[in-house]
């Protein structure tokens, strides 16, 4: 059975500027994957790819990109429209910003359902209050006649994704859903998202920078660096043995309390993250690797350290 | 909220009063009102009558309170040339510049809007350079000769158009199209900036996410927002409309309040040069209010404090 | 990251060539304003019956000593046209450094002192935008009887508010900036800051102002001259020639056509040149 979701060499140009240049991951029914990287690699434009809501001028190819065995690529803009917020749906970042400040909560709520339904006002406004206390929301009939200004970023966070669940997808992709909450806010906001997906058997593909939160709910992770999907695994088996040079310097910089001894110094990846432009040969990390040599300038196999641990380099350590 | 338009409220009040005062300093600017009413021919002892008669010889501060508190219950004064109450002459004269203004404003709107959000849908594509073009030339656009040329052009030659008076409605297209050539570039730019800002904003991205359709997400989350400052614009440009129609009434010999002000002018009738100058800035004021209130009711935001 | 495409690059440069375009008509409308005596083919005031309403180049039956033709009054419109853009910038100019003066001075002091001052300035702006513009100077003309002086210090004291608002928001923006507060920290006086901080940063914005400024106060003078009540004749403003034409606009169309397409291509002029000089110095907050 094929998966949900199928990115196969996912590739998005700006102008001159490759914004991803080869990502591949797959989402399956009810699984948790989690897209990390730092700031820049190209996960968030991965993501709104998917969804093909990138800004006009952009670029978009990919080997396979499918969402239930059915191309995306070659879809028209209408039909599109109609698996967004249907059968896929998606949330953002900013939530003091997403909503329109001039109409209510309940009336966005329910413009999602009637768009992709056939069903009155009263039945949608019952779906809308329902999602709202499934979500954690006291007092949703009151939330329902509230404007957007009105409720806290958790709040709206919150409705963010009961709206996104209107319609009942079958995949979830959140855009660093947490990143602009407090911190306990952010804790909230996993575990509602962990047990909707329990209840619900939705597909999650959840971007964040955040390893905390990838060790937390995903079922999968895939590292991204420099617009490339550098390694791919099961979260347990990437946290025990990862395999891209990358990936474990990500997780020598993260301080584990009870593990880190004292005075010793914080781990980091020397160097930064290189320009790619266009014509770029070979591995991106390899001016940051301990391990590159000569033939790194090449391009790099993929490799299979298990069924499901695939990583792009050439060491098969 | 309620505070906020008290506020404004007593505000506008202390303007019709500034404007109250800067009128009646306006007609005594010529010096001696009593020489100009009574003419060039007349004798010191006419002059004199003249000044009793018209109360000019009590001390101005006198004429001045008089004047404010005569002005407040609704009472302009009296025309010098006309022999009437000048509050009846504004009343008999307002209907034609308030149809004026009016045809004025709904021929801008229905031109600014749609070519204001085509033009930011299709940001930066010929059809958009070609709207701020549009916008330039209107904004350069003497009124009373583009008035003159469209007299010209569908009065006489093409004989489409009545180039003057007030019969019908068709008296007032021309006119109100002048009128609306002023309006037309600002709230052109104005429905653009705003559909350009609002389009590339994080809950028109949430609406795509949601799939709604192309028309819903221009016209009912785009628009929404950005018609907020177009629709206050839109009611102090109609003050301005009003305040400025004056040229307009002279060249389409239309006999609204403009007019008679012109008129008045000319044959030194100061109360009613006071009155107009008076009623047009509190119209002008109301606008204003009414342009805050506006941008309350369509604001959420704005609603609770 | 904003991406420079190719749809916004050539948007920049039609820009820059309305701009340079607005330059030129500028331009010589200031050497006609400079060098009119210079300019002009014959006097403008100088009236000939016997040669009244000739057609202009392009028409049969012209005379080539007049390239435009003659007025009813048999004066050439040519010398007029070059005269009366004389007056035009003479005015715009004038009365933008009237209204500047006013105004810059009033908006910097309630940006810059906030509290009542600005309470106090904001409340003349409000006061000033609700007195009708036009009807006010054509009654203090029709007053006081029409004169060059008279003209520019009335519309100088009416059409400051533009120059206002835009030096009260910029001051205040810039009064919040840091090296203000370091300029202040050092000990400068409140004057010094003033003259040597805020205003050199808001000098740009100024000068978009004051160009469009100049637009606004032409066409005003145009609409006043054309009631009659702006320069006075024998002046050939280009407002009254067009009313002067206004009796003979029916079977004499050009002498309408002439003065309008003149006054309306110097505004149009000024104001691409403004644009571009907003757009130059970036400041987007102007309109």
């Amino acid at each position: 059975m094929s998966a949900l979701l199928e990115i196969e060499e996912l590739a998005v140009s700006f102008g001159n500027t490759a914004a991803v240049r080869g990502a591949s991951l797959s989402v399956e029914r009810g699984e948790t994957h989690c897209l990390v990287g730092e700031s820049g690699c190209g996960k968030s434009v991965t993501a709104l790819s998917v969804m093909n809501l990138l800004a006009p001028g952009a670029r978009r190819s990919a080997k396979r990109l499918a969402f239930e065995g059915q191309d995306l690529l070659g879809l028209s803009d209408s039909a599109m429209a109609h698996l967004r917020g249907n059968a896929t749906a998606m949330i953002f970042q900013e939530p003091m910003t997403s909503l329109n400040p001039a109409y209510t909560v309940g009336s966005q709520m329910t413009e999602v359902l009637r768009r992709h339904r056939r069903t009155s006002q009263r039945a949608a406004t019952d779906r809308a209050a329902d999602l709202l206390a499934r979500v954690g929301i006291t007092a949703p009939g009151l939330r329902l006649g509230q404007f957007p200004h009105q409720l806290s970023g958790g709040l709206r966070q919150r409705v963010m994704i009961a709206m996104a669940l209107m319609c009942e997808p079958k995949l979830l992709i959140a855009d660093e859903p947490t990143t602009a909450l407090d911190v306990t806010v952010q804790a909230q906001i996993l575990r509602l998202l962990a047990r909707l997906q329990r209840d619900l058997g939705l597909a999650m593909l959840l971007i964040t920078h955040d390893l905390g939160i990838v060790a937390r709910v995903a079922h999968r992770v895939s590292v991204m660096y420099a617009g490339e999907v550098v390694e791919s695994a099961p979260t347990a088996e990437l946290f025990a043995q990862p395999r891209h040079p990358y990936t474990q310097g990500l997780l020598r910089c993260v301080p584990v309390p009870g593990r880190i001894k004292r005075d010793e110094p914080l781990g980091s990846i020397r160097g930064t993250v290189p320009r790619i432009g266009p014509g770029f040969e070979g591995c991106a990390f390899r001016e940051r690797c301990d391990w590159a040599d000569e033939t790194c300038r090449h391009a790099i196999p993929r490799h299979r350290a298990s069924r499901d641990h695939g990583f792009l380099c050439r060491l098969p350590a | 909220m309620l505070q906020f338009f008290v506020r404004r409220l007593i505000v506008a009040l202390l303007v019709a009063a500034t404007v109250m005062t800067l009128a009646f300093v306006l007609t005594r600017l010529s010096g001696d009102l009593a020489i100009s009413i009574a003419g060039p021919n007349a004798t010191q002892a006419d002059v004199e009558a003249v000044r009793k008669a018209y109360g000019l010889d009590r001390p101005l501060i006198v004429q001045f309170f008089d004047w404010v508190r005569r002005a407040v219950t609704g009472d302009l004064g009296e025309s010098y040339f006309f022999k009437t109450p000048v509050s009846s002459l504004i009343a008999e004269r307002m209907p034609v510049t308030l149809t004026l203004g009016l045809t004025g404003l709904v021929i801008a709107l229905v031109v600014s809007l749609p070519l204001g959000i085509l033009a930011a849908v299709r940001e930066n594509t010929t059809f958009d350079r070609a709207v701020q073009v549009v916008a330039l030339l209107g904004q350069a656009m003497p009124s009373f000769w583009l008035g003159l040329l469209l007299m010209i052009t569908f009065g006489l030659q093409l004989g489409w158009l009545p180039i003057s008076g007030t019969g019908s409605w068709e008296h007032y297209v021309m006119p109100g199209i002048v009128l609306a050539f002023s309006a037309i570039p600002a709230l052109t730019r104005l429905t653009r900036a705003g559909m350009i800002q609002a389009m590339g904003s994080d809950y028109i991205r949430t609406a795509r996410a949601k799939g709604l359709s192309r028309a819903s997400i221009l016209l009912k989350h785009a628009l929404r927002n950005a018609a907020i400052p177009v629709v206050a614009i839109a009611a102090v440009q109609l003050g301005f409309m009003l305040g400025g129609s004056i040229v307009i009434e002279q060249v389409f010999a239309l006999h609204g309040v403009g007019f008679l002000a012109w008129e008045s002018i000319g044959k030194n009738d100061f109360p009613v040069v006071q009155a107009v100058v008076l009623v047009l800035a509190v119209i002008y004021v109301a606008l204003t209010m009414l342009a805050d209130l506006m941008n309350a009711v369509l604001d959420p935001r704005l609603r609770s404090s | 990251m904003s991406v420079t495409t190719a749809r916004a690059r050539t948007r920049r440069g039609w820009r820059s060539a309305s701009t340079w375009f607005g330059a030129v008509i500028v331009a010589i409308a200031a050497v006609c304003a400079i060098f009119a005596p210079l300019l002009m083919p014959h006097d403008p005031f100088a009236q000939d019956l016997g040669k009244r309403l000739l057609v202009p180049f392009w028409m049969e039956g012209s005379n080539p000593a007049h390239l435009l033709g003659t007025d009813q009054l048999g004066r050439d419109y040519l010398s007029r046209l070059i005269y009366g853009c004389r007056i035009s910038m003479l005015i715009g100019v004038t009365v933008s450094v009237v209204s500047g003066l006013i105004g810059i001075t009033l908006g910097v002091l309630g940006g810059f002192l906030g509290g009542r001052a600005d309470d106090a300035v904001l409340f003349a702006i409000t006061t000033r935008l609700s007195i009708p513009v036009v009807l006010v100077a054509l009654a203090v003309v029709g007053l006081l009887g029409s004169s060059m002086t008279l003209l520019v210090a009335t519309l100088g004291l009416l059409l400051w508010d533009r120059f206002a608002v835009v030096a009260r928001s910029t001051t205040m923006q810039v009064r919040n900036l840091d090296f203000v507060a370091a300029a202040w920290c050092a000990g400068c006086s409140r004057f010094r800051i003033l003259a040597f901080e805020v205003l050199p940063n808001i000098a740009s914005h100024l000068v978009v102002v004051a160009t469009l400024e100049i637009a606004l106060a032409i066409l005003l003078e145009a609409a006043l001259s054309f009631l009659g009540l702006g320069v006075p004749p024998p002046l050939p403003s280009w407002g009254l020639m067009i009313a002067e034409a206004k009796d003979y606009m029916f079977f004499s169309p050009w002498v309408i056509v002439i003065p309008g397409v003149a006054l309306f291509v110097l505004v149009l002029g000024i104001n691409l040149l403004g644009d571009g000089l907003r757009d130059t110095f970036g400041a987007r907050s102007d309109s």
